[in-house]
């Protein structure tokens, strides 16, 4: 038999064209007569827009601007809620929120523009913080400045804790964190006989398609959206795109021009969607032994000031509140709330880091208080087949918790490297502290709970005369290997060599909508589509005798689609969150060692060992680039990514503030893909883009912990955080002797 | 003014304080190069002038009469890669790939300066580039395939 391509690590269909340059992202697009448009934001967090005034020294006369009273058809970028106003009319809710657009022929003088607009507000009070927020200091969204509240009751939680032998309470908190793509937001829109034209830096085409239609009233076949290459996306260009798109279109439906807005770093990070930052609050319920026997959880995060995708960023978090682990009661509430700071929205792992941040954390917490090993005490309670999750799922297939785990202790060499640490701790002529620490994940493939059956999601493939075959998704590639991964699948169900098989672009006029490019669902949900669709194919071929060209008979072009099936017996109930919440989850378990200098508090990474069960690699060298760029960015979260906010503005809007890892910074990540095939992905796979995520943090916090003896339930663990902790511990200890 | 750009000899009239980066890609069409922050910090824009790399975000033009740039549409020839570009394309070095044109010349500056042939010497090569997609260790792999290939 010919040997598949499925497993292998074919080349990226697109790798050729970004290594000599000829990819062209949408700020390489030289649009003929195009004019360059840029943002002018609110200065403050909240007010009425009390004036604007134009500078009379600048040339206004060649500029367009574009304000909310341009705007054909309602004012809201579509998504959740219409709560989000393309541009600010009367009232702001957060600093840098769109007020009107400037375009100009020349680059450089739009931006100039911007120096000679003024804002005046008059300030209303705003609320800044979560706290303040939840207990009403101001209402500024809604009647009570929540966008969602939701709860997962399992057996008796608060019976089971009254009667527990062991309880253990913990907080934790986690930040911010900027999707940091290399490449900025851009987007360009013009008008083609009546339709409007839209291609830029995006995830999901069809979001920016369904957005722009109420915002233009125009109805579905006069919207066409375009990917350009796209330069990183992380769940940054997830809903962002329907506001710059919305911006772009504004300005060229004004200026009866082709329009094009890019964002420079500075906007970029000032202006558009970050992670959550999030509170998270345990109390467990525990045997002496420690077997769970409550999990009361209770999760806040910071919406921003508008809805965009924070309830089901919330409803991801809450899911994942629980950890890999079985519980018999569980009572858990999650509440996304606004503030009055620039909304946040998608970013890989999309609410799960904050919560398994938590829950994970917990365990060191729990085992101090127990004496025993944390380890243990996840294997002990570690999901299991058979076992029953929060939502009352009960997982079948591909669960492989204990194996990730025992996979990493193994690897990292688990027991050997702890006391050798504790060796080296012994020693004070050494300058560091060592020390281990690890962390224990699931993550849910796909949307959640009935999230995939209302996307519907359509997915094909295309046949020509000469037998070319194309695959057909408005699925993006961004980076994550998309193109190549989804074209193996289909050269394998056709058994086609995988150079037979292209991608074409996704185009809403051209592609059909398989739903958007998130949630770790590509590989899972569109490829099983696209598997389907490729069979289809395959037996109309093998009834036209193996001939496309009587295949397509008069045609140029057959095509064959496929929608989104639920898998039988699957069932989920958005009310009270009863159910299979996810058709099947990846599990995912990651080591790091770490030492802490003991005159600057520096932290250095030695080695970082992760084992994910993504049940089948499509192409392994495309997962291991997932997860080891994920685990990156993790590490990142973890230790040196801060955003700093005054009076809700991001006080460190650059890459120099801001710092991301280097080469430098980080050891090579060791990555051990698992493979327990889930029977209801194409060729066994499930999803891997974003459980990498999900590790780094707790991981980390455990390991300085074991190098330093200091609990830091927070991230960033900068040298100065763990410092100020160091020295608050060390006052503490005065005080009590 | 007059410079050369990937071997090839340009003139340019218009203003001296323009940033390199946006003559290469505005006046030569040369949109190869990226900008990823414009302040010398991601290297997305990373050319070679005479050889060494530079970021081309804070290089005004005016202080390139008669220079020697080459920037990443200079590495392949006659529609065949690079030997380094192969290493990329082989090794999983580029993902989104917009910072892949400043990461080949800075590792493209590495390999010519006959630079050490390990990992950690690599990563200090191209520890002035940001990648936010790869966690660098495939960029590395890959730079590393190429210096092995290397006479
Ligand atoms: S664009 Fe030049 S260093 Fe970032
Ligand atoms: S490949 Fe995306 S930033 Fe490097």
């Amino acid at each position: 038999m010919r040997k598949g391509t499925v497993g292998a690590n074919a080349l990226r269909k697109e790798g050729p064209d970004k290594l000599t340059g000829a990819a062209r992202y949408i700020d390489d697009y030289d649009i003929p007569g195009a004019l360059f448009g840029v943002t002018v934001r609110s200065p403050g967090p909240r007010g009425r827009i009390k004036d604007v005034r134009f500078d009379l020294a600048f040339p206004w006369d060649q500029c367009v601007i574009a304000t909310a009273k341009d705007i054909p058809g309602k004012n809201a970028v579509h998504l959740l809620g219409d709560d989000q106003p393309l541009l600010a009319d009367g009232v702001v809710n957060h600093a840098l929120e769109p007020i009107l657009l400037i375009a100009h022929a020349d680059r450089a003088t739009a931006w100039r523009a911007l120096e000679h607009v003024h804002v005046d507000l008059e300030p209303l009070e705003p609320v800044l913080t979560m706290e303040d927020s939840l207990s009403q200091k101001q209402v500024v969204w809604g009647l009570d400045n929540v966008f969602k509240d939701i709860t997962i009751v399992k057996g008796d939680a608060q019976a089971a804790l009254a009667e527990a032998p062991v309880v253990v309470e913990g907080e934790y908190r986690v930040p911010h964190q900027e999707q940091a793509y290399i490449e900025n937001q851009g987007m360009a829109a013009w008008f083609e006989d009546g339709t409007l034209v839209v291609m830029g830096s995006l995830q999901c085409p069809y979001y920016v398609h369904k957005a722009l239609q109420p915002l233009f009233a125009l109805p579905p076949e006069k919207v066409r959206v375009i990917h350009a290459v796209t330069g990183g996306g992380f769940g940054g260009k997830e809903e962002y795109p329907n506001m710059i798109g919305g911006h772009a279109a504004l300005l060229a439906l004004k200026a009866k021009k082709p329009v094009k807005m890019v964002y420079d770093r500075t906007e970029d990070m000032l202006a558009t969607t970050k992670r959550h930052p999030a509170v998270v609050r345990h109390r467990t319920g525990l045997t002496k032994d420690g077997k769970l026997l409550a999990q009361e959880v209770d999760i806040v995060m910071d919406g921003g000031a508008y809805m965009t995708l924070s309830p089901v960023v919330l409803s991801r978090g809450i899911l994942h509140a629980s950890g890999p682990y079985e519980c018999p009661n569980v009572s858990f509430r999650a509440r996304a709330v606004a503030t009055n700071t620039p909304p946040n929205g998608a970013f890989r792992g999309f609410g799960a880091p904050q919560t398994l941040f938590a829950v994970e954390l917990h365990w060191e917490k729990i085992a101090a208080v127990l004496k025993k090993d944390s380890i243990a005490l996840r294997r002990l309670n570690a999901l299991r087949p058979g076992s029953t999750m929060a939502t009352g799922q009960v997982l079948k297939d591909s669960v492989s918790a204990v194996q990730v785990l025992d996979t990493v202790v193994k690897k990292s060499a688990w027991a050997k490297t702890r006391q050798a640490h504790a060796r080296w701790n012994k020693d004070p002529k050494k300058p560091t502290w060592r020390g281990l620490g690890l962390s224990l994940v699931h993550h849910g493939g796909g949307f959640t709970g009935n999230g995939e059956v209302y996307l519907k999601s359509r997915a094909g493939v295309s046949i020509d005369r000469k037998g070319s075959v194309k695959v057909l998704a408005g699925s993006t590639e961004m980076g994550q290997g998309a193109s190549s991964t989804l074209a193996q699948i289909v050269a394998d169900a056709l058994g086609l060599p995988y150079d037979s098989v292209s991608v074409e672009r996704p185009d809403t006029a051209n592609v059909p909508d398989s739903g958007p490019t998130v949630a770790s669902r590509t590989t899972m949900v569109v490829g099983g589509l696209l598997k389907r669709a490729a069979e289809d194919l395959k037996l109309a071929l093998a009834k036209h005798g193996g001939s496309a060209k009587r295949l397509c008979g008069d045609a140029l072009e057959r095509r064959f689609l496929a929608e989104y099936e639920r898998a039988p017996g699957m069932s989920f109930d958005d009310k009270t969150y009863k159910g299979d919440a996810y058709a099947t989850y990846g599990y995912g378990a990651l080591a790091v060692e770490l030492e802490v200098d003991k005159a600057t508090w520096e932290t250095r990474l030695l080695r970082v060992v992760t084992a994910q069960d993504v049940g089948k690699a499509v192409n392994p060298r495309v997962v291991e680039g997932q997860i080891v760029g994920g685990t990156v960015q993790g590490l990142g979260w973890a230790l040196l990514e801060q955003c700093v906010y005054k009076a809700g503005v991001m006080q460190n809007p650059r890459l120099t503030d801001y710092v991301i890892p280097t080469a430098l910074d980080v050891p090579d990540v060791e990555a051990l893909i698992v493979e327990n095939p889930f029977p209801g992905g194409p060729f066994g796979a499930k999803g891997v883009g974003e459980m990498p995520m999900d590790l780094p943090g707790p991981a980390v916090a455990a390991a300085v912990l074991a190098a330093t003896g200091l609990f830091l339930p927070f991230l960033p663990l900068t040298p100065e955080r763990i410092q100020a902790a160091a020295d608050a511990a060390q006052a503490e200890k005065e005080l009590v002797s | 003014m007059k410079l050369t750009v990937n071997g090839k000899k340009r003139s340019y009239a218009g203003l001296p304080f323009k940033r390199l980066l946006d003559v290469l890609r505005e006046d030569f069409g040369l949109t190869g190069t990226k900008e990823g922050c414009g302040e010398g910090e991601c290297g997305a824009c990373t050319v070679l002038v005479d050889g060494e790399p530079v970021n081309s975000c804070l290089v005004p033009v005016g202080q390139m009469e008669g220079a020697q740039v080459e920037t990443v549409e200079s590495l392949a020839s006659a529609k065949k890669l690079s030997r380094l570009q192969s290493a990329f394309l082989e090794k999983g070095g580029a993902q989104c790939g917009i910072c892949t044109p400043g990461m080949l010349m800075a590792a493209e500056a590495h390999r010519r300066a006959g630079g050490k042939k390990t990992r950690q010497a690599v990563c200090t090569a191209v520890s002035g580039n940001l990648c936010r997609c790869t966690g660098y260790k495939h960029i590395v792999d890959s730079v590393m395939a190429a210096l092995k290939g290397r006479k």
